[in-house]
């Protein structure tokens, strides 16, 4: 066990023993938080480790929501059957965007990422019989499991959201160290050196694109079950200018940074809105602030303080 | 192993645009040969290891390792069939460590580059095998050092050791020792006579007493057309190569 998994397993449970003494809205803004951290280090694993810059992260999110919602209110299937059904959604949307989208690298890719993310958003919009469109899907119920707790109260499903972002994160983790995740960090470093040495450049970036959208996905699942509410919004570009800027903010490539990242988001986002609309003003400055005084982020610049250089 | 050659260019041509940068060259690289590409600046020589090395396409022409046809197939494909080539610029890792730019050097050709599961310091053969390449190349003690901190030399060090990784059979040098002071290309020189005799190599190289020293034959490219070819005596008594070459 090395140190970075004991502080983020110190971290969890910290954040776990403290739950129960929070009032409920922050409670609320907590249980946000977790899930977008979910969703934010879907996005590093592309952004931070293999250096894809994806500006159509919601695509993958929503979809998964919008599976959970329609097949909850609908069809009333069971939360395995969601979960299930949502991610290999999510997994198909990713493999049929990857295709168009892996060949191009940089602002190309992210330019097509934003374009694949709004026809996911126009389907949203305009495929009323399935979506319900503008008015969005209302009325998810929380999932029934063989728990002894009942997730319809704030408190359980927290923790339900915990557990689920503490898997993903050990998951993420696994993969980001394995052979696999070397070569993604090989393939950001330099791609044409990677083919020389034998390396599918495509069909790894690939993968990493689908395992990526999966993990986002999940977020949407828990998304959908948190909010009982599934609209275009969900899907917008905001949803993952949002990711990117949590990514940023926390510092690429460490997968423990875009965490705290959307956890300071979600919770500025939510402050700042009291005092005014323009949060994406807000918004904007924070990323500008970010470029300019820490550009790898609070969680790169805390590791460059400590190893300096990364020398030795 | 048949007595096919190790490499075998025939009228390979590049044009990019109106210019040939590489103009019909044949070339026959024997097994375990040592094969030295020289030329003035601008005359194809990277371009040319760009072609056998698959970073880009040839417009005409065909190239063959041991006998098999490798024209159209990709590069990661190439490098599978034992083909490495280091570069004339570094083109590394920069923000990984010395072990973790020969780790990803050494699972490249191996099917544990897809494995997701366990960490990579869970593969100890992989690591022992990058830790051998090092050493092999005077890195052993530097295998922590994250690359962008290495000196030019020992990032030339790298670069070769990145290719021998995947235990190549022919090898295409890119001018190790471009931008080395005289006691770190003399050090090159040493590695370079030290590798392993069965593995055929061709070298671009601007330092003539090195080229001439490790090479025992000699291809003279100018303008991407091949002007000479031959032992090195041979070569360097060539009237139109020290015409417009060694310039004596």
């Amino acid at each position: 066990m090395d140190r970075r998994f004991l502080t983020g397993a110190i971290a969890v449970a910290v954040v776990g023993v403290l739950a129960p003494l929070l009032p409920s809205y922050p409670l609320t803004l907590l249980t946000q938080a977790v899930i977008s951290a979910i969703f934010a280090m879907s996005l590093d694993l592309l952004l931070g480790y293999t250096g894809l810059p994806s500006l159509g992260h919601a695509a993958y999110f929503g979809v998964a929501a919008y599976a959970v919602a329609i097949l909850a209110v609908d069809a009333q299937a069971g939360f395995v059957t969601c979960l299930l059904v949502a991610l290999v959604a999510a997994a198909v949307t990713a493999a049929l965007f990857g295709l168009l989208a892996i060949r191009a690298t940089g602002t190309y890719f992210l330019m097509i990422t934003l374009a694949l993310g709004m026809v996911v958003w126009g389907l949203a919009f305009r495929w009323v019989s399935m979506t319900k469109g503008d008015n969005g899907i209302s009325g998810v119920p929380r999932p029934e499991l063989a728990l002894p707790w009942n997730l319809t109260a704030p408190l359980p499903f927290f923790y339900f959201a915990l557990a689920a972002a503490a898997l993903a994160w050990l998951l993420l983790g696994l993969l980001v160290r394995s052979p696999f995740g070397m070569s993604l960090k090989g393939i950001r470093e330099s791609e044409s050196r990677m083919r020389s040495l034998g390396y599918n450049v495509w069909l790894h970036k690939y993968l990493a694109f689908i395992i990526s959208g999966v993990f986002a996905g999940f977020a949407g699942v828990l998304w959908s079950y948190y909010n009982g509410f599934v609209s275009p919004v969900d899907v917008q570009l905001v949803t993952s200018v949002e990711a990117l800027l949590m990514v940023a903010l926390g510092g690429s490539g460490t997968l423990v940074g875009p965490a705290i990242g959307a956890a300071l988001i979600v919770f500025l986002k939510n402050f700042v809105s009291v005092y005014t609309r323009r949060w994406l003003l807000i918004l904007g400055a924070v990323y500008i602030g970010v470029i300019l005084f820490a550009p790898r982020g609070i969680v790169g610049a805390l590791r460059g303080e400590a190893s300096p250089r990364g020398e030795r | 192993m048949s007595d096919a050659p190790a490499l075998r260019l025939e009228d390979v041509s590049k044009a990019f645009g109106g210019l040939r940068a590489v103009d019909a060259v044949s070339l026959t690289v024997r097994p375990g040969e040592r094969r030295a590409l020289i030329g003035p600046n601008g005359a194809g020589k990277t371009t040319l290891f760009n072609l056998i090395s698959g970073t880009i396409p040839v417009s005409s022409g065909s190239i063959h390792l041991f006998g098999r046809e490798i024209t159209r197939i990709a590069a990661h494909r190439r490098a599978a069939l034992g083909l490495a080539r280091t570069f004339q610029i570094n083109n590394l890792f920069p923000a990984l460590t010395v072990l973790d730019n020969c780790l990803l050097a050494v699972q490249g050709l191996t099917p544990t580059k897809f494995s997701m599961l366990r960490p990579v310091d869970r593969y100890p053969a992989l690591a022992e095998r990058a830790r051998a390449t090092l050493e092999s190349v005077g890195l052993g003690d530097r295998l922590d050092a994250t690359v962008r901190n290495l000196s030019h030399g020992e990032q030339r060090q790298l670069e070769i050791a990145l290719a021998l990784a995947g235990r190549p059979k022919v090898l295409l040098l890119d001018e190790p020792t471009a931008g080395l002071s005289p006691a770190e290309s003399q050090h090159m020189a040493r590695l370079l006579r030290a590798l392993d005799p069965a593995i055929t190599v061709l070298m671009i190289e601007h330092d003539m007493d090195i080229a001439l020293e490790i090479a025992e034959h000699v291809t003279v490219l100018h303008y991407g057309r091949v002007i000479a070819d031959g032992l090195r005596d041979a070569v360097k008594a060539d009237p139109l190569v020290r015409e417009i070459y060694l310039g004596a």
